[in-house]
C-alpha cells in the first residue's frame, strides 16, 4: 500500500477540525495573554534597569524549562489553587486541559516579546526623543506617535517569535488534557502510526507559517500605514479563530469523555469503551494522552468521566501505599478508598498489566534463570531498562529489598523500544508489561515474583464522580468486565503495536469487541 | 530697542552630575522681542544648556527663567514647549512621519482639526520654500540634509510661535546650502516678528545672522553684544573668536575681485 493510499490519512483528517481548533484556541488565547502582560511590562520597564533585568532573567529562566515540564508543573499548582479558592471563595475551576495550558504557554511566549520590545525601544535614537520631548509631547504622546512606531519591526519580530513558539509547544499540552495536534503526535508514538505522527507536524508547521505570515501582513500594513493589509491579516487571525470555535458551538455538551494515558494498550482500551457508549446511543469523545497522574485527578474533578486504570498503579501511586495485600484484599480496600471520592470502581477486565521483569526466553534458559530470584545471583553483571517512571516507582525499591537485585546498569527507554532492546541484547533485562503484546513477538519470557515484592496491577474501570449513578452508562459498559483475558490483550496489544491501518486503536478495538463480545 | 525682554535669564545655574560638572554658571542674559540673538562657544561651554533651560527641556538648579514675562516654573512643560518652536541639530525629524506629519505634529498635540492643520502645512511648505506637491508625502530620509532642516524650521513654526530656538541648526550642512539657509530664516525671522535664540560654535554665522551675540565658555557668560561691541571687549577669548572672521573677510576680499560677480 503505498504511503498516499494509506486510509489513516483519512482518518486523521477527520480529527482535524477537533484537534485544530483546540490548538487555535489554546495557542491564540495563550498569545494574547502573553502579549498582554509583556507588553506594558517592557514599556513600564524601560526607564527601570533594575526591573528590566529582573524580567528578562526570568523569563529566561522560564524559557530554559522544557515545554513539557512547564506544562506539567501548572497542573499541579493550578490544582491547588482550585482546591484553594473552593476553601476560600466557594468556588473552585478546572485545573485540567485548557487553563494551565495557556498560562505555560503564555508564560513561554514572554521571553521574545519582553526582549525585542525593551530592545526596540531602547533602539530608539535620543535625538528622536529629545525631539519628541522639544515639540511638546507628553511622555505618553512619545510613547505612542514616536517610540512604539520605531520600535515596531522589532517588536513584531518578537512577536512572531513567540507565535511560532507558542503553536509547536501547544503540542505538548496534549499529556495534561488539552487536545491540540499534539494529539495526532503522542498516539502516533504510542501506536507507531507514523501517518498520525506525520499529520500532526506537518499540520503544527503549516498552522504556524500561516500565523506567522498573518503576522507579517498586520506588520508590513502598520509599517506602511496601510490600514487595508492590517486589517488582512486581522481579519485572517480572527477567521482562523471563529473558524475553529464552530465546530465547538455546534457540539453538544453532554458528551461522555472517555481518558486514555499515554500508552497503546489505553488507546485501544479508550477506543473500546467509546465504541460500546455509541453502540448504545450514548455521545462519547475521548481525551487520549493523558499523563498518568493527571487522569486521576480529570476523573476526580469530573473533567473525564471514565477510564481504566491498574489496581496497583493507584494503590502505590494515588494513596502512596506501601504495604502488600493479596489480589482480592487489595481491590476491596481500593474500591473503599476511591469511594470516599464518590469515584466508582466499577470492576476489573479480567487482566493484569503489571510490572514484570524480563528476558529472552533462550538467554533465560541458558542460564537456567526462571524467577527473580535466580535473576539475583547473576545481576551484578546485567543491565536492566525501565521506562520513564519506573526506577522511581515503590515497585522498584520492593523489589531491589525483597531480592537483594542490584544491576550493573540501568537505562530509561521509551517503553516501545525497550523489548527490541532486550531481544537484541543491547539490555540483559527490562521492566516490561505482562499485558504487552510484544512480549510473544519477540519471544521473551517474564520471571517468576516468587516473593510478591510487586503488587497486582488488575484493569479496573473507574466512574467519575458525577457518573456515578449513570445506569445508561454501566449498562453500556457492563459486558466488557471480566471478559477480557490476558492472552487476549496481549494479542490486542500486539495489533496495536502493527504498522498499517489495521492497528489503529478503532480497528483493534472492534477486532477485540468480536472476541470478548460473543463470550 | 523695545522695552520688557521676552526671555530672561536672572542668575541661572545649572550643574550635573551631582555637581560635579558646572554647565552654566550664575548667567543672567536678556532676549528682547523681535531680536535675533546668537550665543557663540565651543563644545562645553554651557551653550545648548543654557538653550533648553528656556523650555524646560532642562531645569535651572538656581536663578529664575522668566518667558514672556511668566517665571517658567509656573508653567506646565508641555504646554510651554508647544508655545515656543525648537529646531534641532540636523532636523531632529520623526523618520516614520511624512514631512505633512513632521510639519503638522505640533498642532496636532494643540487640537488643531486635521483640515486646518493641511491648510497650515501648506503655507509652511511655501515659507520655507519647499515645493508642496513634490514633498507633503515624502519620509525625511528621501530629503536631502537641507531639505530636512527646511522641515525642522517649518515644524518650529508650525504653532505660530513668538519664539524661536534653534540648536545649530546649520551646523552640519555645506556652505552654500548653508548660507541659503541662513538668509531665508533671517527674512522669515524679520517678516514673521519672531524672537529668535540661536546657538552656534561659528562666529562667522553668528555675525552674519544675529543682531546681538552672546559669548560662553567654561558655563559662563564672557560677553554679549552687536558684533561692534564684541569687537571692543577686552576678553581676550573673545577678540580671538572674532579674530578668524576677520582674517578670513581680509583673505577673501584681497584674494576676489572687489565688483566680481559674487
Amino acid at each position: 500500500m503505498s504511503l498516499l493510499t494509506d486510509p489513516r490519512w483519512a482518518e486523521a483528517l477527520d480529527h482535524l477540525p477537533d484537534y485544530l481548533g483546540n490548538h487555535v484556541r489554546v495557542s491564540v488565547t495563550a498569545l494574547a495573554l502573553g502579549l498582554l502582560v509583556s507588553l506594558p511590562l517592557a514599556i513600564l520597564s524601560r526607564h527601570r534597569p533594575v526591573l528590566r533585568a529582573g524580567l528578562l532573567g526570568l523569563a529566561s529562566i522560564v524559557q530554559t524549562v522544557p515545554g513539557l515540564a512547564l506544562l506539567a508543573l501548572f497542573y499541579p499548582l493550578l490544582l491547588a489553587l482550585a482546591a484553594l479558592s473552593l476553601s476560600w471563595f466557594g468556588f473552585g475551576f478546572s485545573a485540567f486541559g485548557f487553563l494551565p495550558a495557556v498560562l505555560a504557554l503564555a508564560l513561554y511566549s514572554m521571553l521574545p516579546v519582553l526582549r525585542n520590545t525593551i530592545t526596540g525601544l531602547q533602539g530608539v535614537e535620543p535625538a528622536i526623543l529629545e525631539a519628541a520631548q522639544g515639540v511638546g509631547m507628553t511622555p505618553r504622546q512619545s510613547l505612542f506617535t514616536v517610540e512604539l512606531p520605531l520600535a515596531l519591526p522589532v517588536m513584531m519580530a518578537g512577536i512572531r517569535t513567540a507565535a511560532v513558539w507558542v503553536i509547536g509547544t501547544a503540542t505538548l499540552s496534549t499529556p495534561i488534557g488539552q487536545t491540540s495536534l499534539g494529539n495526532y503526535i503522542f498516539a502516533g508514538l504510542q501506536t507507531q502510526n507514523w501517518v498520525f505522527v506525520l499529520f500532526g507536524c506537518l499540520a503544527a508547521a503549516v498552522l504556524a507559517l500561516l500565523v506567522d505570515q498573518l503576522l507579517a501582513l498586520i506588520e508590513s500594513g502598520l509599517r506602511h500605514r496601510s490600514r487595508f493589509r492590517a486589517g488582512l491579516g486581522g481579519a485572517g487571525i480572527a477567521a482562523l479563530v471563529a473558524a475553529t470555535l464552530l465546530p465547538t458551538v455546534m457540539r453538544s455538551q453532554t458528551n461522555y469523555v472517555v481518558g486514555a494515558k499515554t500508552f497503546a494498550e489505553q488507546y485501544v482500551l479508550s477506543a473500546l469503551m467509546t465504541q460500546r457508549l455509541k453502540a448504545a446511543s450514548l455521545p462519547a469523545t475521548t481525551r487520549e494522552g493523558l499523563g498518568s497522574n493527571v487522569i486521576f485527578e480529570a476523573l476526580a474533578a469530573n473533567d473525564i468521566d471514565v477510564y481504566v486504570d491498574y489496581s496497583g498503579t493507584l494503590w502505590a501511586n494515588q494513596f502512596q501505599r506501601t504495604d502488600m495485600r493479596p489480589r482480592q484484599e487489595l481491590l476491596a480496600e481500593l474500591k473503599t478508598m476511591l469511594a470516599k471520592q464518590n469515584i466508582t470502581l466499577l470492576g476489573e477486565l479480567g487482566f493484569e498489566n503489571a510490572y514484570a521483569l524480563v528476558m529472552p526466553r533462550k538467554r533465560a534458559e541458558q542460564l537456567g534463570i526462571r524467577t527473580i530470584a535466580d535473576l539475583a545471583a547473576r545481576a551484578a553483571s546485567m543491565s536492566i531498562a525501565g521506562d520513564y517512571e519506573f526506577f522511581s516507582r515503590p515497585e522498584w525499591a520492593a523489589l531491589r529489598k525483597a531480592y537483594g537485585l542490584s544491576f550493573r546498569g540501568q537505562r530509561q527507554m521509551q517503553p516501545d523500544f525497550m523489548y527490541a532492546a532486550v531481544a537484541s541484547g543491547e539490555v540483559d533485562v527490562i521492566a516490561g508489561y505482562t499485558s504487552d503484546g510484544l512480549i510473544a513477538k519477540y519471544d521473551l519470557v517474564t520471571l517468576g515474583d516468587i516473593r510478591h515484592a510487586i503488587p497486582p496491577y488488575d484493569a479496573i474501570m473507574l466512574l467519575a464522580p458525577k457518573r456515578a449513578n449513570d445506569e445508561e452508562l454501566r449498562k453500556a459498559l457492563a459486558p466488557l468486565l471480566g471478559k477480557i483475558d490476558i492472552a487476549t490483550m496481549r494479542e490486542a496489544n500486539l495489533r496495536a503495536a502493527g504498522n498499517d491501518s489495521a492497528s489503529s486503536p478503532d480497528a483493534v478495538a472492534q477486532w477485540l469487541w468480536e472476541k470478548v463480545g460473543r463470550k | 530697542m523695545p522695552t520688557t525682554p521676552l526671555i530672561a535669564y536672572a542668575n541661572v545655574g545649572k550643574t550635573f552630575d551631582g555637581g560635579r560638572v558646572v554647565a552654566v554658571d550664575e548667567v543672567s542674559l536678556e532676549v528682547a522681542e523681535g531680536e535675533f540673538l546668537a550665543i557663540v562657544g565651543g563644545s562645553g561651554s554651557g551653550k545648548t544648556t543654557l538653550l533648553r533651560l528656556a523650555n524646560r527641556l532642562i531645569e535651572a538648579d538656581t536663578g529664575s527663567i522668566t518667558v514672556e514675562g511668566e517665571d517658567v516654573r509656573n508653567i506646565d512643560p508641555i504646554l510651554l514647549r508647544r508655545r515656543i518652536g525648537y529646531v534641532f541639530q540636523s532636523g531632529g525629524l520623526f523618520p516614520h512621519l511624512t514631512v505633512a506629519d513632521n510639519v503638522g505634529i505640533t498642532p496636532k498635540l494643540l487640537g488643531t482639526p486635521p483640515a486646518e492643520i493641511s491648510a497650515r502645512v501648506d503655507e509652511l511648505l511655501d515659507l520655507v520654500r519647499l515645493e508642496r506637491a513634490q514633498y507633503r508625502d515624502r519620509l525625511p530620509h528621501e530629503l536631502s540634509g537641507g531639505q530636512r532642516q527646511r522641515v525642522g524650521v517649518a515644524r518650529a513654526l508650525a504653532a505660530k510661535p513668538r519664539i524661536v530656538l534653534m540648536d545649530e541648526p546649520f551646523g552640519a550642512l555645506d556652505p552654500l546650502t548653508r548660507d541659503a539657509l541662513g538668509d531665508d530664516f533671517r527674512e522669515l525671522h524679520r517678516t514673521l516678528g519672531l524672537t529668535t535664540v540661536m546657538i552656534t560654535h561659528d562666529m562667522t554665522e553668528a555675525i552674519l545672522l544675529a543682531d546681538r551675540i552672546a559669548v560662553m565658555r567654561g558655563g559662563r557668560l564672557l560677553a554679549q553684544g552687536t558684533p561692534a561691541e564684541l569687537s571692543e571687549s577686552g576678553d581676550a577669548y573673545v577678540s580671538e573668536l572674532l579674530r578668524t572672521p576677520r582674517r578670513q573677510a581680509e583673505r577673501i576680499s584681497a584674494l576676489l575681485p572687489q565688483d566680481g560677480a559674487a
